[in-house]
């Protein structure tokens, strides 16, 4: 729309026609204070704060629901507005319990900032105040009534934002009253609770301490927390998080996650594991001092001298006399880039052997190798917030990739955005949808041979309730889209999800992403945790070396031929970082009898529990280096909790490197002259140079001093693996996102399809998700509400 | 055949709900309407009630609350077979209203919102009913009684127990 210009205080602004003042005040760093406006929900103009005047017109206008015009001539701080805003505090104060010092909210409340700042302390109403008591409503969602000031955020904010609607608003005038979907009167409990995907954003969105969380409420003050930003342990969606921890006497507790910068590629969002389910780090049940299997047959906690010194001397003498050709090393989707680089590394190079891999979420090879050859055809998740038109085949993100469900509502929301969906369930999504189709869980493949333009696979898809006009009027409505960004779930896989991703590159615009279910499934396959895939997604069969490290030349034994070659005897040691293959994949603890088993585990998971070896690990919000997400976006994780007793995963793999008598200036390029420089003197041609240590001269960067330094590692994997390279370390350093383009060598080669979902939803995460006690609660909850049946937010069509 | 399977409303008034959710460019233009249809012959709007609604015009049981919870006029107890309601605004009030509803309490033993326990009546205050020219006025259901004293209202009372007063619904 075309700019106007209008006078804001004296100051000249422009903004677009149709801009809120509110909002073109606040890019131009004027701040209206304001209670009911919220960016990306719909107008209430409840709460009167945002008054301004404006010239010619008759009263005080609000802000947030006036648009600015050319000539506009706006005051927004003179003693009449001040009054006006103060009179407005003095009536919300009325019945306000005035509980700041036991307030959640307290320190970081809308309400007490703007009666700190206009002064309303005094009041006019000397009726005795109504209390009533906090009622909880979920696990996570507290509400205390009297704290309420009749915003209507969380309402919109459940309803438009989550479309859940399990908020709403009852009787009238003083009496106004926030409700949950399931009324007391409904419940067995004559209590009134909330029946939806306990999310928290309204809690998030409330301006006072009405709605208070489960894991959070009287815990602490905000200003007695560190605030460290971070990413999201869980899905894959990369939400950024802020999390705010404690000093305790045995490390550093995590009390809260939030998102209080809104830097992230999540604005405003996190879904509930975001939010409460950093609860498994302060769990009692993690192992925190290692411990070694003895003779009697039980483990016993020993020093961490003589874990690693165990572990290390073993694997070394299983190498030198069994070869590292039966070894398997597991690696974890949870694990930073940089240790699963490292993890890959040292499997290849200390422990000689390609019999590597982790439990795979999503079939990121066929996606790499089909995309490598056309730049700008993978989408970032930032993608989901801007697209004009969305294909999603597959996949539920409103369950297993929140955030990308977020964004993809609120684009539909705010920028009409047009979603086609194919699906064999009626996802939730489908209430946004412009098109759905519903096929066979089994016929996905037919369906991206048709989308790719094959019309005799249409036999394949059609059935009594979608016949093949449908699928053709489907795929002209898709192929009419001008752009679109099309979301993969992980059903398609392999041949098919080439054959759908080859295609789609012949037409212009097109964007594709692959969904994963685990915060570094992208990452741990972009760093080659795969027996036939170095990083980059480098054959393995294709070379002897990677970078200056030797390696063996051969695919190795994919996940489930690991397990084989223990059943068969042949497995003399597995190390299995941050995974549960025992269960995950329903391995015969048996089989695993005579191999030497070194876990690294934050619990004593079904696989820790039979191990050798088990060395207590830190998670992803107790360490840093960096995260991929599913749509290829890099972020930083930094390091907020802390418990004695555990040590990153990077660090045990170096340590035990050692231990196994490794060149660990080899495996980690840390200090100056990682090799011997034979090469300045001589010639760069002629002589060994430390390519690591000319790299870091030309790219301005110091050598690293610790072999734990995970950077160390990103500066190897910035120079060696291809699509990092790209890398702007300023940018993951500030923080942001960037997205990353995968660089494979396109390849025919069929490949074997482990893909195997995690099958996450809303209230599971894989082992964090078991030792969660949030999330058993919202579990037991959510079990209860569906015997109930009284609310059914699933089954239910869009109200008009 | 109503547009609801096993449908809690009566046939003429499960046809009227098919069409009234017809005629409005939105749906739940309908809600309000169908509320006060179904509290005159359900007599209070049950949980049943709220269900049906919402289900007629695929909204949630909680949008259906919002808006019931608003009025008063609209309620979720039953009433008595002849509800009393006493006008105390203005008129009324200047006229005897209070005085009136005194009477009312006192001559029925029943309070505000409350119904007697036989049943037969029950007892609101309620705000202008549009009678102020013969103020004070009751309303009995949807029946008028105005230029009341308390002795006139002691036959409208007589007049209901004996079976002798319009029962408009
Ligand atoms: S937790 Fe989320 S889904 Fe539940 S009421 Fe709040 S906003 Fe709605
Ligand atoms: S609970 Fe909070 S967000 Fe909701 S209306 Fe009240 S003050 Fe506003
Ligand atoms: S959407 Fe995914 S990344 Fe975001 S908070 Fe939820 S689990 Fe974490
Ligand atoms: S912010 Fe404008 S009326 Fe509430
Ligand atoms: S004031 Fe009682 S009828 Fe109008």
């Amino acid at each position: 729309m075309a700019d106007v210009t209008f006078t804001v205080d004296g100051t000249r602004i422009t903004a677009p026609a149709g801009t809120l003042l509110i909002e073109a005040c606040k890019s131009a760093g004027i701040e209206i204070p304001a209670f009911c406006y919220y960016p990306g929900l719909s107008l209430q103009a409840a709460c009167r704060m945002c008054v301004v005047r404006i010239e010619k017109m008759p009263k005080l206008q609000t802000a947030c629901t006036t648009p600015v015009a050319e000539g506009m001539v706006v005051q927004t701080e003179t003693p009449e507005i001040a009054q006006a805003r103060k009179a407005t505090l003095q009536l919300l104060l009325g019945n306000h319990p005035l509980d700041c010092p036991v307030c959640d909210a307290g320190g970081e409340c809308e309400l007490q900032d703007m009666t700190f700042k206009y002064g309303a302390a005094d009041s006019f109403y000397a009726e005795p105040k109504n209390h009533r008591e906090e009622q909880q409503w979920s696990p996570v969602v507290f509400f205390d009534r009297p704290r309420c000031i009749l915003c209507y955020r969380c309402v919109r904010m459940c309803g438009e934002g989550m479309d859940v609607f399990a908020l709403g608003i009852q009787n009238r005038g003083a009496s106004s009253v926030i409700a949950p979907n399931v009324p007391a009167v409904q419940s067995p409990d004559d209590l009134a609770h909330v029946d939806c995907e306990q999310c928290g954003m309204c809690i998030d969105a409330c301006p006072v301490g009405a709605l208070t969380s489960g894991t959070y409420r009287y815990k602490t003050r905000p200003w007695e927390m560190n605030h460290v930003a971070t990413v999201c342990t869980h899905c894959g969606d990369g939400c950024k998080t802020t999390l705010g921890v404690r000093s305790t006497s045995d490390g550093s507790e995590i009390v809260r996650g939030d998102n209080r910068d809104k830097s992230g590629m999540n604005g405003d969002f996190l879904c509930n594991k975001g939010r409460y389910a950093f609860d498994f780090a302060n769990s009692p049940d993690r192992i925190t001092t290692p411990l070694v299997r003895q003779p009697d047959g039980t483990l016993k906690p020993v020093s961490w001298e003589a874990a690693l010194d165990h572990a290390g001397k073993k694997l070394r003498e299983l190498r030198d006399t069994r070869g590292g050709k039966s070894i398997g090393v597991v690696g974890s989707n949870r694990l930073t880039n940089e240790e699963a680089y490292l993890l890959q590394k040292f499997a290849r190079s200390v422990l000689q052997t390609n019999n590597i891999d982790h439990h795979r979420t999503a079939d990121y090879v066929a996606f790499a190798q089909a995309l490598s050859d056309h730049p700008g055809r993978t989408a970032s998740q930032l993608d989901t917030t801007t697209a004009k038109a969305v294909m999603i085949i597959g996949g539920d993100p409103t369950n297993e990739n929140p955030l990308t469900a977020w964004n993809l509502r609120s684009d539909v929301r705010l920028n009409a955005a047009r979603l086609h969906i194919v699906n064999h369930q009626q996802i939730k999504l489908t209430r946004q949808a412009k098109s759905f189709l519903q096929i066979s869980d089994l016929s996905y493949g037919a369906l991206a041979a048709f989308l790719a333009g094959d019309d005799s696979a249409v036999d394949g898809l059609v059935h009594p309730a979608a016949d093949a006009a449908a699928f053709h009027t489907f795929r002209d409505t898709v192929r009419a889209e001008e752009s679109l960004l099309v979301l993969i779930g992980n059903e398609l896989r392999g041949e098919d999800l080439k054959r759908l991703l080859n295609f789609g590159v012949t037409l212009p615009n097109r964007k594709f992403a692959l969904l994963s279910d685990y915060v570094n499934s992208r990452g741990a396959a972009d760093m080659g945790l795969l027996p036939d895939m170095l990083p980059g997604y480098t054959p393995a069969t294709s070379t002897n070396s990677f970078g200056e490290t030797a390696i063996p030349m051969a695919a190795g034994l994919d996940m489930l031929e690991i397990f084989d070659a223990a059943a068969k005897g042949d497995l003399s040691a597995l190390y299995v970082v941050g995974a549960n293959p025992v269960l995950r994949y329903d391995i015969d603890p048996a089989t695993l009898k005579n191999t030497f088993i070194v876990v690294q585990e934050m619990f004593l998971t079904e696989t820790a529990a039979i191990a050798d070896v088990v060395l207590p690990a830190a998670n992803l919000y107790e360490k840093s280096g960096s995260v991929t997400n599913s749509f290829g976006d890099l972020q930083q994780v930094s390091k907020a909790g802390d418990r004695s007793g555990v040590r990153s995963d990077f660090e045990m793999i170096v340590r035990i490197a050692d231990k196994m008598g490794a060149n660990i200036k080899a495996l980690v390029p840390f200090g100056k002259g990682t090799y011997a420089d034979m090469g300045q003197t001589r010639g760069a041609q002629s002589g060994e140079a430390d390519r690591h240590a000319v790299w870091l001269t030309a790219n301005h960067l110091e050598p690293r001093t610790s072999p734990f330094d995970a950077n160390a590692i990103l500066d190897e994997i910035q120079r060696l693996v291809p699509g990092y390279d790209k890398m702007l370390r300023l940018q993951l350093l500030s923080g942001n996102a960037q997205h990353l383009e995968p660089a494979a060598q396109p390849s025919n080669a069929t490949r074997r399809d482990l893909v195997l979902p995690s099958n996450d939803k809303l209230f599971t995460s894989g082992t964090l998700g078991r030792f969660s006690p949030m999330l058993e609660d919202l579990q037991v909850n959510d079990a209860r509400l569906a015997a109930q049946k009284l609310v059914q937010i699933d089954n239910q069509a869009a109200a008009d | 055949m109503s547009e609801v399977a096993n449908t809690i409303f009566s046939p003429e008034l499960a046809a009227r709900f098919d069409k009234l959710v017809t005629i409005y460019p939105l749906k739940r233009s309908a809600l309000v309407p169908m509320l006060l249809y179904a509290q005159d012959e359900v007599g209070y709007i049950s949980d049943a009630v709220v269900t049906e609604i919402a289900q007629r015009i695929g909204i949630y049981e909680l949008d259906v609350r919002n808006v019931l919870s608003y009025y008063s006029m609209l309620r979720t107890r039953p009433a008595g077979k002849y509800n009393v309601q006493v006008c105390t605004n203005i008129s009324c009030m200047l006229r005897g209203g209070y005085e009136l509803l005194d009477h009312c309490k006192k001559q029925l033993g029943i309070g505000h919102k409350e119904v007697t326990p036989d049943g037969l009546f029950s007892l609101e205050e309620v705000e202008c009913i549009g009678a102020c020219c013969w103020a004070p006025a009751a309303q009995v259901n949807y029946d008028f009684h105005d230029n009341l004293t308390p002795g006139k209202m002691d036959e409208v009372f007589a007049m209901y127990r004996e079976g002798r007063g319009k029962d408009v619904k």
